[in-house]
């Protein structure tokens, strides 16, 4: 029997009014928890996916939907500019390295990318079975298509026109599967890859079928560019010029990132205000707690006094009791938030196809251990105080 | 052992009480016997340190209570002093050998088979593993006589201890009284106002 074990007991003795302070600390710190880990784990599969790409050039439009959609694959694209116009951008002196993709078609709804093999380096992509392509027709297919959809190499994928499933299919549309990537937790996952000059060549056809041959170069389109700047500097400057001297736009993703972050931050902000303010009420649920029980228990102190227990370890009982609770809430309040992420996430890979599944302790929650420490302690302290001045031997006469 | 001289207590200007001298001898057992309102629980306080005098002298096995700071008499309670209280008061969150356990603690001693023993003697082993709620009236007083001689004191107080028992009862409650405190070779000093335990001590004093 010590001190702490005491206290231990002393909350297993009123199981009611412990778990109502510890409920509201649970929910308070879930809450926050939850959304500190939901708001990191997207920024950080955003910035991976923002890798070496300082700017996008794309048709005119919203400048967040073009990177929501050429970057993130998540929103339909804004239009298509002509390949000669991004040829031109991408001589400019001040780009370091270009890569066109284009849309036209998906399987399944995922979607089918027309991209330089330079875009799968971007991303790492590494083949795990089968091979590159070669000839136009032949796709890479990104983990998570193949995992959901049981695509096996060799498979032919008959393409739908458009970005959604219930796109009209083209006959001709008609992808060879080469090669199956490794999962490399970045947007290739939930892509298939093929080259530029097959998803020319499923619409030439089907769209251009009177155009003469020698017109073809000039007509061809891309969705967008990636760009990586040679330097730093250009990203002031160079995405300006583009936007005011030609028909297509430039945009900057980490500041349309960024931006995105500040619009749904907001929400954030506010139910985390809500969540501080159920802390706030757990301490003073926690303080009435320890204050009721112990007048509730005042013969049980003096008793424990008379035995020759110091003022200080009896104030020090009180003190541990409320700690107890308030850990062991920081603790569940951690928890609950990481099943809420893993819900969040089902969800999420269900929709949008994005997977948040990292479950570290951020510095943020060591944040809220010493806030729950603190919330411990300042709600036990009137309490404790209280004790400490107590008059056993009136106590005892009153008895 | 213990010697009191001129011994004077007064709540808040409010009630005086001016105590006589007790000059008691080491095994020796003393009643002190008063009306209500002549102080009883006061002077029992005194003695127990949980009360300072405002004047007077009180020497206990050769210490001066009235110059011991609150916390050397804490101290010195939970090496010398049990108490019996009228009433009485357990943690109600622990079972009967978790009290008498958590009275070992705080006294830095960790002994079961002394409780063992001392539950035996008291015949409430078999409840040591109940809650103190879960007993009946006069096993309650056993515990609590218990708790007042587990970490054997060399003296034990008892305030009122027969107060509301009939007289079988209250023969039976002093017998065990002082059985226990010679058998743990303490001195036992009853405050009552019961006159029915005149008998029972050779040395007694009136307030």
């Amino acid at each position: 029997m010590n001190i702490f074990k005491l206290s231990i007991k002393n909350i297993f003795n009123k199981p009611l009014s412990s778990s109502i302070s510890l409920a509201l600390l649970v929910l308070g710190v879930g809450i926050i928890s939850l959304l500190l880990q939901l708001n990191t784990l997207i920024k950080d599969q955003m910035d991976n996916n923002l890798r070496g790409i300082d700017m996008v050039v794309g048709a005119k439009g919203s400048p967040l939907q073009l990177i929501l959609s050429s970057v993130y694959h998540i929103d339909s694209p804004t239009g298509n500019i002509s390949l000669a116009e991004a040829e031109t951008i991408s001589n400019n002196r001040m780009v370091g390295s270009s890569i066109k993709i284009l849309y036209g078609d998906n399987y399944k709804g995922f979607r089918i990318v027309g991209a330089e093999k330079k875009f799968i380096e971007l991303y790492k992509g590494v083949i795990k079975e089968g091979k590159d392509w070669d000839n136009p027709y032949e796709v890479l297919v990104g983990s998570k298509v193949y995992e959901k959809l049981k695509i096996n190499l060799g498979d032919e994928l008959i393409s739908s026109h458009g970005l959604r499933e219930t796109g009209q299919s083209h006959d001709e549309g008609t992808f060879k599967v080469v090669g199956l990537l490794k999962p490399s937790n970045s947007v290739i996952d939930q892509l298939i890859i093929t080259s530029p000059q097959s998803v020319w060549d499923i619409h030439e056809t089907h769209d251009h079928d009177e155009h003469e041959h020698e017109h073809e170069h000039d007509n061809r389109e891309i969705t967008a560019m990636l760009i990586k700047f040679k330097s730093p500097m250009n990203i002031i400057q160079f995405p300006r010029q583009i936007n005011e001297n030609t028909n297509l736009q430039a945009a900057v993703p980490s500041y349309e990132i960024s931006r995105l972050f500040k619009l749904f931050g907001f929400g954030i902000e506010t139910l985390s205000y809500l969540a501080y303010l159920i802390i706030i009420v757990s301490g003073f649920s926690l303080f009435i707690n320890l204050f009721n029980s112990m007048r509730e228990r005042k013969y049980e102190m003096a008793l424990i006094r008379t035995l020759g227990a110091s003022r200080f370890q009896l104030s020090t009982m009180i003190i541990f009791e409320s700690l107890v609770l308030t850990i062991s809430g920081f603790i569940l309040g951690l928890l609950f938030s990481r099943f809420g992420v893993m819900f969040v996430s089902s969800l999420m890979e269900e929709s949008i196809n994005y997977n948040l599944n990292s479950l570290k302790i951020l510095n943020e929650e060591y944040w809220l251990l010493g806030l729950s420490v603190l919330i411990g302690v300042v709600s036990s302290l009137i309490p404790a105080i209280q004790v400490y001045k107590m008059n056993i031997s009136k106590i005892l006469a009153d008895a | 052992m213990l010697k009191t001289k001129e011994v004077e207590f007064n709540y808040d200007n409010q009630m005086f009480f001016k105590f006589q001298n007790i000059d008691l001898n080491s095994n020796e057992n003393l009643l002190i016997i008063g009306e209500s309102g002549v102080g009883k629980t006061t002077l029992m306080h005194l003695l127990a340190g949980l009360l300072k005098s405002n004047s007077g002298s009180i020497k206990l096995f050769d210490k001066e209570l009235n110059q011991m700071s609150s916390y050397q008499l804490d101290s010195f309670r939970k090496n010398n002093i049990g108490i019996v209280f009228q009433r009485p008061h357990f943690v109600n969150s622990l079972t009967v050998k978790e009290n008498l356990q958590l009275a070992q603690y705080i006294a830095n001693k960790n002994d079961n088979t002394r409780i063992e023993s001392i539950l035996k003697n008291l015949n409430i082993f078999e409840k040591s593993n109940k809650k103190t709620n879960q007993l009946s009236q006069g096993e309650k007083q056993r515990v609590s006589i218990a708790l007042a001689i587990v970490n054997s004191p060399k003296l034990i107080l008892a305030d009122e201890p027969t107060s509301s028992l009939d007289d079988n009862n209250c023969s039976k409650v002093i017998k065990l009284l002082k059985k226990q405190a010679t058998d743990f070779g303490a001195q036992l000093i009853v405050i009552t106002h019961d006159s029915r335990l005149k008998k029972h001590f050779k040395k007694s004093i009136e307030l």
